[in-house]
C-alpha cells in the first residue's frame, strides 16, 4: 500500500463507483441541511417524484435567518419566515431530523456537528455551505456544495466529484502568546492568496496545530475556503478523541474505544506525497486584522494600510486601490488607529464557548468604548449559550456593555435583522469582509475575538499582546 | 437541463478580479424558495443606486452591453460562498458563456449543474478579448463547445480545454442524478458492505417525522 495523505484513505473509504476520465461516486456520511440553499433542492426532488435516500443521515437546522432575539414572538421578516415554513415542511415530509428555531440545540450548522457528535473521524460530510470545511477539524473531508448537488446527496446519498490535490500546510515552532487560530489562518490565507488553494484540500499539521484546541482548529479549517480550498483538515489525535467522547452522536462505552482505534488510523502515513507543502513558522505569527475586502487582504496588527502603489502586480494594485476606496482607508494608516461603529463576536469561525471565554477575559471589568453603537456576542449554538451562563459569561458581556443574543449567524451574513449599516466599519469575528457582507456599503475588519474585545473597550484596534492575556490553554 | 453545443453573443467585460458571489446575489435574496427570476438580482449592490435606479456607471448598464450573453471576466472568478443563486442568476439575466482565466471551485461547478459554459483561457488572451470588446461596438463572440474555440468575425480563434466528462454532460444536457442513478446497485452494495448509521445516544431536542410516502 502507498503511504497515503489522510485525504486519500477517506476517499478510498468511500468509493462507490469509479470510471477513468469520469468524476467518482462517492458516499456520503453526513448530509447537513440548512434554511438557505435547501428549498430549491427539496422542490426539485418533489418535481422529479424522487426521495430522500437516507433522511437517517441527513441534519437539518435554522440558522442564517433566525432571529437572535425575541424568538418566542411572531418572525417580522415575512420572506425569512416563509423559507424556515418550507425548511419545516420539507423535513417532515421527508423524515430529516430538524433542529428548530425553538429547539435547544439549535445554532450555527457548522458549531452543532461538532458539538452534538454528528461530525466524526473519517467521515465524508457536505452541506450547502461553503464553510463546511470547518468539521475537517476532526479528521474528516468535508466541503460545501452547491443547491443542484444538495439535491444530488438528498435523491443518491453520494456525490459525484473530481478528486483534488493536496497541499499540507505545517504550523511549525511555537504559537505566540496573544496569537489565535483566527490569526494562524488570516496569515495563512495573506501569503497564499485567496485563490493560492483553488484545487486543492489542505491539510493543516506542525506543532502549532497539534497544539490548538478543537474549536482552534475549527477556525483554522473554517476558513479554509477563504484560501481558495474547498476542505481542510487536521489529522484526529488525543485532544480530538477527548473533545468527542460523550457527546450526544458519539458512541460510548467499549465501543468508543473501537471507533478511537479506527479513527487513529486515519491519519495521514509517515512519508505521506502531497501535490504541495507550504511550511509557516509559528514563531513569526502576530495578531492580524484586514484592510481590504477579501479575506487575503490582511496585516499585522502592528501595520499599516498598505499604499496600492506598492503592489508590484496592477491586477493587485487596482484590486488594493478599490478595496480602500470602499473601507475609506489612506494609505499609511497605522492599523491601531482605525475607529470602529460597532464589534461582532459571533459566527461559524468563532463563537464557540473557547471563544467567548477569552473575549470575556478580556472585557472583564471594562467597558466598550463610548464612541462604539453597538457590541454585539452571539453564541454559535443555544448549547454554547447555556454553557457560557452558566460560567456567568454573559454577565461579563453584559456588564461590559455588549449585548448578549441567541444562536445563529446574525452579522456575519446579515439575513436577519442584525445588519452593519451602510458606512459602517466592525470589527468581527467571522470569516467574510466582502463588498456589502454584513450589510449593503457595510466596512468589515476581519480579527480574532480576543482583538474584537480589545477593540471594542478601546474603539479602535489595539494589539492585544499588551494587555497580557493568552490566547489558549 | 438545456444541453449546450454553440452559442453566439453581444460580449460584456467585467474588470474585475476576485468578484465573489456574494455580489452576484447579494444575502437579502437568498430567502428565495424558488431557482426563478434572480436575473434582477445579478451585481445588485454594483448594478442599483437607490430605489432600484439602475447605476450609469455600472458597466452592465450602459447600452452598448445590453442584451450581453457572454461576460468575459478576470482571475478567481466566482470565489467565496457556494450560493448556486449565483449561477441562477447569471443565466437569468442572459448569460450564457462566461470566459476568464481562472474561477473558484465550488462556482465552476455549480455552472456546469445550470448549462453554463465557464471557458477558460489564458492571461495574455483575456487581455487581447478585453482590448477587443473594449474598442468594438457590438463585439461578439462565438463559442462552439464541440469545437472548443472561442471565435470571433475579425479571424480571431482561440481553443479551450475542458474537461472531456464535463463537456459531454453539457452537450447532451444530462441531468446529474439521473447520471449517478446508473449506479444504484453500486450504491446498495455499498451500503450493505459498509452500514452507516447515526446513532443518537441521549435524546435531542430535534423534530424527527416518520418519511411520508
Ligand atoms: S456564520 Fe456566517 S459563514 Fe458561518 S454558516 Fe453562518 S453565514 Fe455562513
Amino acid at each position: 500500500m502507498p503511504r497515503r495523505p489522510m485525504y486519500e484513505k477517506i476517499w478510498d473509504a468511500h468509493l462507490v463507483h469509479e470510471e477513468p476520465g469520469q468524476p467518482a461516486l462517492i458516499y456520503i456520511d453526513r448530509h447537513l441541511v440548512h434554511e438557505g440553499t435547501s428549498p430549491q433542492a427539496f422542490s426539485g426532488l418533489k418535481a422529479a417524484g424522487r426521495k430522500v435516500r437516507r433522511p437517517d443521515l441527513t441534519f437539518a437546522v435554522m440558522d442564517h435567518s433566525v432571529p437572535t432575539k425575541d424568538r418566542q414572538l411572531p418572525l417580522v421578516d415575512q420572506i425569512a419566515a416563509a423559507q424556515l415554513a418550507a425548511l419545516d415542511r420539507n423535513c417532515r415530509e421527508t423524515g430529516v431530523p430538524l433542529f428548530n428555531m425553538q429547539s435547544s440545540n439549535q445554532g450555527i450548522v457548522h458549531v452543532i456537528g461538532p458539538e452534538l457528535g454528528i461530525t466524526q473521524p473519517g467521515q465524508t460530510i457536505v452541506c450547502g455551505d461553503s464553510h463546511t470545511a470547518t468539521h475537517g477539524a476532526f479528521g474528516t473531508l468535508a466541503f460545501g456544495i452547491g443547491t443542484s448537488e444538495v439535491e444530488h446527496v438528498l435523491a443518491t446519498q453520494c456525490l459525484s466529484q473530481f478528486k483534488s490535490k493536496t497541499m499540507l500546510i505545517r504550523v511549525s515552532g511555537k504559537r505566540p502568546a496573544g496569537v489565535t487560530a483566527k490569526d494562524i489562518i488570516l496569515t495563512i490565507i495573506g501569503r497564499l492568496g485567496i485563490s493560492g488553494g483553488n484545487g486543492h484540500v489542505f491539510e493543516y499539521a506542525g506543532d502549532v496545530i497539534r497544539g490548538l484546541s478543537m474549536e482552534g482548529r475549527m477556525t483554522v479549517c473554517n476558513m479554509s475556503i477563504e484560501g481558495g480550498a474547498r476542505a481542510g483538515m487536521v489529522a484526529p489525535d488525543e485532544t480530538t478523541f477527548a473533545y468527542m467522547e460523550g457527546r450526544p452522536f458519539v458512541p460510548r462505552g467499549k465501543d468508543f474505544v473501537d471507533a478511537v482505534e479506527v479513527w487513529k488510523t486515519m491519519a495521514s502515513d509517515a512519508g505521506a506525497k502531497y501535490d504541495r507543502i507550504f511550511d509557516l513558522n509559528g514563531a513569526t505569527l502576530a495578531p492580524q486584522v484586514t484592510w481590504g475586502t477579501n479575506p487575503g487582504m490582511v496585516t499585522d496588527v502592528t501595520g499599516r494600510v498598505p499604499d496600492p502603489a506598492s503592489f508590484t502586480d496592477p491586477v493587485d494594485r487596482e484590486a488594493a486601490t478599490r478595496a480602500l476606496e470602499y473601507m475609506a482607508l489612506e494609505p499609511g494608516k497605522p492599523i491601531t488607529d482605525i475607529a470602529l461603529d460597532r464589534v461582532f463576536i459571533g459566527s461559524c469561525t468563532n463563537s464557540r464557548l473557547e471563544d467567548l471565554r477569552l473575549a470575556a477575559r478580556v472585557v472583564d471589568g471594562k467597558h466598550v468604548a463610548k464612541s462604539l453603537k453597538q457590541a454585539l456576542v452571539v453564541p454559535g449554538s443555544r448549547g454554547i449559550k447555556v454553557a457560557a451562563e452558566k460560567e456567568g459569561l454573559d454577565k461579563i458581556f453584559r456588564a461590559a456593555g455588549f449585548e448578549w443574543r441567541d444562536a445563529g449567524c446574525s452579522m456575519c451574513i446579515g439575513m436577519n435583522a442584525d445588519v452593519l449599516p451602510s458606512g459602517e466599519r466592525s470589527a468581527s469575528t467571522s470569516n467574510r469582509n466582502f463588498e456589502g457582507r454584513q450589510g449593503k456599503g457595510s466596512r468589515t475588519h476581519l480579527v480574532s475575538p480576543m482583538m474584537a474585545a480589545a477593540a471594542a473597550v478601546e474603539g479602535h484596534f489595539v494589539d492585544i499582546r499588551k494587555w497580557g492575556v493568552d490566547g489558549g490553554e | 437541463m438545456q444541453p449546450f453545443t454553440k452559442h453566439t453573443g453581444l460580449v460584456a467585460p467585467m474588470d474585475r478580479v476576485n468578484v465573489d458571489t456574494d455580489q452576484m446575489v447579494p444575502k437579502q435574496f437568498l430567502k428565495a424558495l424558488t431557482r426563478e427570476g434572480f436575473g434582477r438580482t445579478l451585481f445588485y449592490d454594483w448594478r442599483y443606486l437607490p430605489g432600484e435606479k439602475p447605476n450609469p456607471e455600472f458597466i452592465l448598464n450602459w447600452p452598448r452591453y445590453k442584451g450581453a450573453s457572454v461576460l468575459l471576466a478576470r482571475a478567481n472568478f466566482g470565489c467565496g460562498s457556494s450560493r448556486e443563486h449565483a449561477p441562477w442568476a447569471i443565466l437569468d439575466y442572459g448569460f450564457h458563456v462566461l470566459i476568464a482565466p481562472s474561477y473558484a471551485d465550488i462556482f465552476y461547478n455549480n455552472c456546469f449543474k445550470n448549462g453554463i459554459l465557464p471557458v477558460t483561457l489564458p492571461d495574455d488572451q483575456i487581455d487581447e478579448l478585453f482590448l477587443r470588446t473594449e474598442k468594438t461596438g457590438g463585439y461578439k463572440l462565438t463559442v462552439d463547445l464541440e469545437a472548443q474555440t472561442v471565435t470571433d468575425d475579425s479571424g480571431l480563434k482561440y481553443s479551450f480545454q475542458l474537461d472531456p466528462f464535463r463537456r459531454e454532460c453539457l452537450l447532451n444536457g444530462w441531468d446529474d442524478i439521473g447520471l449517478s442513478l446508473r449506479f444504484e446497485k453500486d450504491i446498495a452494495a455499498f451500503e450493505r458492505e459498509h452500514p452507516r448509521r447515526a446513532v443518537m445516544y441521549e435524546p435531542l431536542d430535534v423534530v424527527i417525522t416518520k418519511p411520508s410516502g
